[in-house]
């Protein structure tokens, strides 16, 4: 079976799933449920775009199938945000209690924070892209540190609040900011498009990419900065959820078998939907909201994962 | 003709390659030679743009590489590092098939399709073509990676040390196809190489480096010879004339 048959099988279970989810046992009240659940499908299908794509693109960048988008530290630094914010303010103040300015203020100053960083690190001849990895590592593990000394001092049910924001969650998604994120997502996948060519070159290496012609700098600056950008307002939609991008994009490189990034993309943004749709379709209706979604789909992920590498007994 | 001009290079304050002045005839082989961490590499990666020099000019045929469009030096210009650690899971043709991203952004057409042909003939890979990079021996695959080169149609190509872990009958193979570019196609080689011998029998000008300095360039005979040699190497080196060829003895 081929790649190109392989991305439309896996168009179309996600397509079964998103219909199973929104008509699932659909009785009482349709016209609050029904848009809500659309609302949740968008969402996901949105934050699984986001997550699939960027870090195919990251893993591309730094030819590397272990390094997530999630070593820049915007999880961490989301996290130290919200924290700070209850430590500061209290949980019932205005950016805690409306989900718009909380957005707004998550997502600018996590595309900030990585701006500044590519900034700092790329001054002057300094272009090892390792190197920002180590600082966005440890600067990540700072917020993380900073972030459990502020959760040990604030009151226990302002913590309450705050481990709530630690979690990925679907179900109290705000429309208005689903849509927001949609129309934030087509202007840089737009912004994208001139860049796709060069991602299978890239993929050969930074020798390869610039004896063919690439502008390896100017390139890999810009998608690092669309790489932030999607992360950034997936992270601000739903919360933490970058866990979701190593399983995501492996499994699409065992199950397609391909180096077409094309198909690549196409298949973890898929397969990152299915994932997130399946996994919120157990949770509430056969766990009833006892478990989180990232602990289904780090379970079942993982065992297919296994399962994969058993099977190949490759490093492939 | 690639010229040049007082090159530097330093890395902590420590110049690795220092005032280096080199001129290329087209239509030549030359090789560099020298003792490890003479700046060879160096020097091919900042002639390939692969690292950017401190100071001095580099320019072919007249034009600084650096004043170029990235895409127009990749149809001029192309190297072959040393380490090729592709992994992606990819068949020779389609490695091969990259070669020809500076003419077509990804988009082959048919002509593109005949130059990778003719690449994958000249390597004799055709009936390999379909294998995938990991399944091939170390000397397959750097005859993939040069069709990819040959592909790429430049007139000037950069090797890094291509008989890496090659045996001999793989060695003389890859040389005899490099002269035969040179001779048939006319292309202009510069390989980075550390078998003199090899050096000495299928070049036509040598260039040796010592220190980051050019010790000594001309022709091969003049550059094969006990003097120089054993300025560059710090060892003496017997030269033997077998079949009308220089072969350095070194096995004192």
């Amino acid at each position: 079976m081929g790649y190109k048959k392989k991305t439309i099988i896996l168009a179309v279970i996600a397509a079964v799933i998103a219909l199973i989810y929104i008509f699932y046992d659909l009785s009482g009240n349709i016209g609050y449920i029904l848009p809500r659940r659309i609302t949740g499908v968008t969402a996901m299908v949105l934050t699984g775009s986001a997550i699939g794509f960027a870090t195919t693109v990251f893993m591309t960048i730094t030819n590397n199938r272990i390094l997530t988008p999630n070593i820049l530290g915007l999880d961490s630094l989301y996290l130290l945000l919200q924290t700070f914010i209850i430590f500061a303010f209290g949980s019932q103040s205005l950016v805690m209690m409306s989900s718009n300015i909380n957005y707004f203020l998550s997502v600018g100053i996590m595309v900030l924070f990585s701006l500044l960083l590519y900034r700092f690190l790329f001054k002057g001849e300094n272009n090892n892209i390792y190197f920002l990895l180590l600082i966005g590592m440890i600067l990540g593990t700072f917020f993380g540190s900073f972030t459990d000394f502020m959760q040990v001092l604030i009151d226990p049910n302002e913590f309450m609040v705050a481990q709530d924001r630690m979690f990925a969650s679907i179900n109290n998604v705000n429309k208005n900011l689903v849509y927001l994120s949609l129309g934030l997502m087509i202007v840089v996948t737009l912004y994208f498009i001139q860049f796709y060519k060069y991602l299978d070159v890239l993929a050969l290496g930074k020798d390869q990419a610039i004896n063919l012609g690439v502008p390896y700098d100017y390139v890999v600056k810009r998608l690092l900065v669309i790489v932030a950008i999607l992360i950034s307002i997936a992270t601000a939609l739903v919360g933490p959820i970058t866990f979701l991008g190593l399983l995501v994009v492996n499994v699409a490189y065992e199950f397609l078998k391909t180096y077409r990034h094309f198909y690549l993309i196409m298949g973890s943004v898929l397969i990152s939907i299915i994932a997130l749709m399946g996994g919120q379709f157990v949770v509430e209706e056969l766990f009833a909201f006892q478990t989180t979604i990232s602990v289904i789909i780090n379970f079942v992920g993982g065992i297919y994962f296994i399962y994969l590498l058993l099977k190949e007994n490759k490093s492939w | 003709m690639v010229d040049l001009k007082r090159v530097l290079k330093s890395y902590n304050h420590k110049n690795v390659i220092n005032d280096v002045s080199v001129s290329v005839e087209k239509g030549t082989i030359t090789s560099f030679i020298g003792p490890n961490g003479a700046g060879k590499s160096t020097l091919i990666s900042m002639i390939s743009r692969l690292i950017a020099k401190d100071d001095g000019d580099i320019s072919i045929d007249g034009k600084d590489i650096t004043k170029q469009k990235n895409n127009d030096m990749a149809k001029k210009i192309s190297i072959l590092k040393q380490s090729n650690n592709v992994n992606l899971r990819l068949t020779i043709r389609e490695l091969v098939s990259f070669g020809r991203f500076p003419y077509s952004q990804g988009r082959l057409n048919k002509e593109d399709w005949a130059k990778v042909d003719e690449a994958i003939d000249y390597m004799e890979l055709r009936d390999m073509q379909d294998k995938y990079l990991d399944e091939l021996s170390g000397g397959q695959r750097q005859r993939a990676h040069i069709a990819m080169v040959i592909a790429q149609d430049t007139e000037y190509i950069l090797l890094d040390e291509p008989l890496n872990n090659l045996d001999m009958r793989h060695s003389v193979q890859i040389m005899k196809t490099l002269r035969r570019l040179v001779d048939d196609l006319g292309k202009t080689i510069l390989i980075v190489i550390h078998d003199i011998n090899f050096a000495s029998c299928y070049s036509d000008q040598i260039v040796a480096l010592k220190d980051g300095e050019v010790v000594k360039q001309g022709p091969t005979c003049d550059v094969i010879d006990k003097c120089v040699l054993r300025e560059i190497y710090d060892m003496d080196i017997d030269i033997k004339h077998v079949n009308n060829q220089r072969i350095c003895v070194y096995f004192a």
